[in-house]
């Protein structure tokens, strides 16, 4: 089908397109990759009479580290996070997640604000920004402010960003290199949102025990969670089987799927213990170490 | 509203609404009916075009006013006739097709990929193709296709060393 009718606005800079928001309100919307907004303009799920392009905001098109953060500005696409070095290097959750959430080609296009900022219930980056404790920052005419992940993620398709404002950066810690992290998600196939999915990020101490847990799941409820009660049992303790195993029961607990094409409710429940579990080993496996016994 | 669209090398003025999306430009406006439209969804990728060069594009999810001031190469824009480019030889010679409609898409999407990837493995190209679906071949002779046109592609550079 055709999208409903709108007025098209380009924006230059952030300042621009929170004028224009602020100037049509709340059915105008920012376009960024389009990957999410129009699909959903094309079946009319949305209609926003007024939208403001970003694409052109060349200021916003940057990947920047620095003092022990990573910073990414509003147009930066997947296949940027994919192709980069600097990522592939040193932000293994990051690198995992470009690497399957959508398709190749969707890829090009979409961002990582903009998923965020669609903050789809299965969607990944979501869960991954949970783990990897990220942080947003929001602008309106007034200024700007940073919110935390948890503050950040809402509800479904709902986040901190209110009406008239645009999300400009997003800010990833940089994991020492007592870090390890994975993304384990099952899809039915190839830019399918996923089944379930778990993010993992672990930094070990010196001794192997664990110094910092992050935990996020997607697709097993409204919103993607943390699984703090599973990180907060990893915290200061050796990576052993049965605590793995207690790990992952907190997280099939927080889950509360609805069945779809994609598995039953009971099935999504379980499976997303599995991957909690699966994520742990992998990041462990990736400093070179093994479960304890 | 009146855009320029600048599409394998030529200057299209066209005349459109903001909410017309690329493929509907590019098919009913510039007369280019290489790129497909093959589901509502922006699953299927049999609408991919590439946008300055290297990017593809799904066209079908992109308004056509995002596209002014790119440079858009369709299949047309490839080759044709007797001057066929080799990627579109290969898909040819290998039997990379059956009915055909996911063809252009196909190729537009393997030319990207190959500006990124020259010496693309078996996987690479799978993975690198896998945002376009083909409902007839089971995509092996694709492959072999896409290893074909690569190696020829990548023959007169080897030449000269
Ligand atoms: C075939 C297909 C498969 C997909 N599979 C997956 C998948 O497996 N997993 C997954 O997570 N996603 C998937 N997606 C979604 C895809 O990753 C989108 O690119 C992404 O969700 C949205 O990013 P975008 O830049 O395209 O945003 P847009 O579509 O442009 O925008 C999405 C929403 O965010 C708002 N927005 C965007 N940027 C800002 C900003 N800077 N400030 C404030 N608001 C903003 C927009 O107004 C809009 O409401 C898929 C999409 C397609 C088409
Ligand atoms: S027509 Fe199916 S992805 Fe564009
Ligand atoms: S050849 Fe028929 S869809 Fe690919």
């Amino acid at each position: 089908m055709f999208p409903a009718s709108f007025d098209f606005y380009r924006a230059h800079s952030a300042e621009e397109a929170v004028s224009l928001l602020g100037e049509h309100g709340a059915d105008s919307r920012i376009l960024a990759g389009g990957q999410s907004l129009i699909p959903a303009m094309r079946y009319r799920l949305a209609q926003p009479t007024v939208l403001v392009d970003i694409n052109q905001m060349q200021a916003a098109n940057y990947i920047t580290e620095e003092n022990g953060e990573l910073r990414i500005g509003a147009t930066v696409r997947d296949s940027d996070l994919e192709f980069s070095d600097l990522i592939r290097t040193n932000y293994q959750l990051m690198s995992d997640v470009s690497d399957v959430v959508a398709d190749p080609i969707v890829r090009f296009r979409g961002t990582l604000i903009g998923s965020l900022c669609h903050n789809d219930p299965s969607g990944d980056w979501p869960a991954a920004m949970l783990a990897a404790r990220a942080k947003m920052i929001i602008q309106n005419k007034d200024g700007k402010r940073v919110v935390n992940a948890d503050e950040f993620i809402v509800d479904s398709f709902t986040t901190a960003v209110e009406e008239g404002e645009m999300a400009v950066e997003t800010i990833w810690p940089t994991p020492s290199k007592n870090t390890g992290a994975s993304y384990q998600k099952i899809e039915r196939k190839v830019g399918d949102y996923a089944t379930a999915a778990a993010a993992v990020q672990l930094e070990l101490n010196e001794d192997g025990t664990v110094k910092e847990a992050g935990i996020g799941i997607t697709a097993v409820s409204y919103v993607a969670l943390r699984v703090a009660e599973g990180e907060a049992l990893l915290r200061g303790q050796k990576v052993t089987r049965n605590l793995i195993k207690a790990v992952a029961a907190e997280a099939s607990k927080m889950a509360d799927p609805i069945a779809d094409g994609r598995g039953s409710a009971e099935y999504k429940k379980e499976v997303v213990g599995v991957l909690v579990a699966k994520g742990i080993m992998q990041s462990l496996e990736r400093l070179g170490r093994k479960v304890e016994a | 509203m009146e855009i320029t669209l600048n599409v394998n090398g030529q200057e299209h003025k066209v005349d459109v609404e903001p909410r017309t999306l690329l493929v509907y430009a590019l098919r009913e406006n510039c007369g280019l009916k290489g790129a497909h439209v093959g589901c509502d969804s922006s699953s299927c990728g049999v609408c991919t075009v590439v946008l300055d060069g290297k990017i593809p594009v799904k066209s079908c999810t992109m308004f056509a006013v995002q596209a002014e001031g790119h440079e858009i190469t369709t299949i047309e824009g490839l080759g044709g006739g007797a001057n066929l480019h080799p990627l579109q030889k290969a898909f040819h010679e290998q039997h990379g097709l059956q009915c055909g409609y996911c063809t252009p898409a196909m190729i537009m999407s393997s030319y990207a990929l190959l500006q990124h990837n020259p010496d693309p493995s078996e996987d690479d190209i799978r993975r690198g193709l896998s945002g376009n679906l083909c409902r007839c071949t089971g995509y092996m002779n694709i492959v072999k296709a896409v290893q074909q046109a690569a190696a020829d592609m990548r023959q007169p550079a080897e030449a000269a060393d």
